[in-house]
């Protein structure tokens, strides 16, 4: 990874013109797809991204099923237009990869020992990609499972940092990504404090991985709150306090 | 222990209720010294511990939930009903026929055909085999005719009221007959097409604003009710009969409810 170019420039500021520590700004709707049991709309920054859920439902193929618990399935996929070249929207080596991380990112915060013989399908569609499109994929798809009703012991976060012109810094983005030095796309289960994912593409000295994932998991809580917000503002509107009815 | 010092709020997946020596109850996990939500919804303190009474999700079923089916299917020994779960219901022919059944006697396309639609009890269900249903009892069989509905599962109790009110006032402002199966399926019947055309607008109106607060009012007011029901005298009668059923039915179910909990309970503990 050669660097071309100044990502951090004198006054401290990236490409875009965010400080180390920001992230860029998340947008998130609960319930967008009427025929799905639950889903999610996200915006990352640039990135577009829908999330439906379907389940717990019959498994087809029955050979699938398991006895004792449900099997979660992932489809991670990018449109054809979601990139500057197009896309062939055959599912490429890379989307089958984070298809897999996606599923394992989720299974540690759900219950599926409570669906047996039964299967959740997750279905993650990106409509406009800038970079750190798996982690807002898995917030969405977190906030999308909580939509379905399915028991959860905690909800996914999701959060990239990296390493730019040396620097340790928050929610890499595309350009970030294909220019800088590392990236460490990183979920969380913020109340069980436990990461369900990690990955690290770069190289990173022993100091720098600990910043690195250190700063990640604060930027996962900040997802947490955006995550919480809108699922309240879903069910609850805007209210926050329980108003008893005669 | 101070059960009742809980305040009712929202949850959502992940939150802690509360800390201490609670017993868990519905859709909450205990990890530790605190009781953690796994849905979203309102919290609360039941006689049999803390639960959360979740406003998402697809019917799971539930031994002795009333539910309305459709026949998708038979074998030579039994239905096989869509129940609106990711399990589909198995009626057994005894059922119907009797112990003495025969499948080289017995017609069973004659009693139930495939498209029918039934209300049945699941008699016996505990996740691993497919639910068993009944449809001997009182209320329970065949349905002839109706409009069909679906509202989602969790809506239901919504839609019945306090001790059977919100839906009371859909029958009575209508002239209907309305069924409500625990897995969301609710059929609507009566003589009057219009009167049925309004009680599914009202029960649709009851599912997309299930948690908003003074939703009977609005019920009301769709219905066209004044805001004290006055009863005119050649409907009275037949209208508190149907109270008193629903309200039958309602205290019944509660009760089946409580238990089945307690069942749940115990089962979980062993």
């Amino acid at each position: 990874m050669t660097q071309t170019r100044n990502l951090i420039d004198e006054n401290g500021r990236r490409t875009d013109g965010r400080t180390a520590d920001e992230l860029r700004e998340i947008k998130l709707t609960v319930g967008v797809v009427k025929n799905a049991d639950g889903s999610a709309f996200i915006e990352f920054g640039k990135n577009k991204i829908v999330a439906a859920v379907y389940g717990p439902r019959e498994v087809h193929p029955k050979h699938m099923a398991l006895p004792d618990r449900c099997v979660l399935r992932c489809r991670y996929h990018m449109s054809p237009f979601s990139t500057d070249t197009r896309k062939n929207p055959a599912p490429s080596r890379r989307e089958i990869e984070i298809s897999k991380v996606m599923r394992e990112a989720l299974e540690p915060a759900l219950m599926l020992e409570d669906y047996p013989r039964a299967a959740i399908d997750v279905f993650v569609e990106v409509l406009q990609a800038d970079g750190g499109s798996r982690c807002a994929g898995i917030t969405a798809a977190s906030i999308a499972l909580a939509d379905a009703g399915i028991n959860m012991r905690d909800i996914v976060a999701s959060c990239a940092a990296g390493k730019v012109d040396e620097k340790i810094v928050l929610d890499i983005n595309d350009t970030e990504d294909k220019e800088g030095g590392a990236d460490m796309p990183v979920a969380y289960m913020p109340h069980l404090e436990q990461v369900t994912l990690l990955q690290l593409d770069g190289i990173l000295s022993y100091e720098q991985f600990d910043e690195c994932i250190d700063k990640a998991i604060k930027g996962c809580e900040i997802v947490y709150e955006i995550q919480r917000q809108a699922l309240m503002q879903k069910y609850f509107g805007n209210e926050t306090e329980l108003k008893e009815e005669q | 222990m101070g059960m009742q010092e809980i305040k009712r709020k929202f949850v959502v997946p992940g939150d802690r209720i509360t800390e201490g020596s609670f017993r868990p109850s519905m859709n909450v996990i205990k990890v530790g010294n605190s009781i953690i939500a796994t849905r979203i919804g309102i919290a609360e303190a039941g006689r049999d511990g803390i639960k959360v009474i979740p406003l998402s999700g697809v019917y799971i079923p539930r031994v002795n939930d009333i539910v309305i089916g459709k026949i998708t299917d038979h074998s030579s020994l039994s239905w096989e009903v869509d129940i609106n779960s990711c399990f589909s219901g198995h009626l057994p022919a005894q059922d119907v026929f009797g112990r003495d059944f025969s499948p080289a006697r017995d017609d069973m396309g004659r009693q139930l055909a495939i498209g029918d639609l039934i209300t049945a009890r699941i008699i016996v269900f505990d996740r691993t085999r497919d639910p068993m249903l009944t449809i001997q009892d009182k209320d329970l069989g065949k349905i002839p005719r109706g409009e069909f509905l679906k509202i989602s599962a969790t809506r239901v109790p919504r839609l019945i009221g306090k001790r059977g009110s919100m839906i009371q006032t859909i029958e009575q402002a209508t002239q209907t007959r309305v069924l409500i199966g625990q897995n969301g399926i609710v059929v609507v019947t009566g003589r009057n097409p219009e009167g049925i055309k309004l009680a599914v607008r009202a029960i649709r109106m009851v599912e997309e604003e299930a948690h908003t607060s003074n939703l009977t009012q609005r019920v009301k007011v769709l219905l066209n009710v004044p805001d004290t029901p006055q009863q005119t005298e050649g409907a009275s009668v037949t209208q508190t009969e149907k109270g008193q059923k629903v309200e039958e039915i309602q205290s019944t179910i509660q009760e089946v409810e409580e238990e089945i909990e307690e069942e749940v309970q115990k089962g979980e503990k062993l």
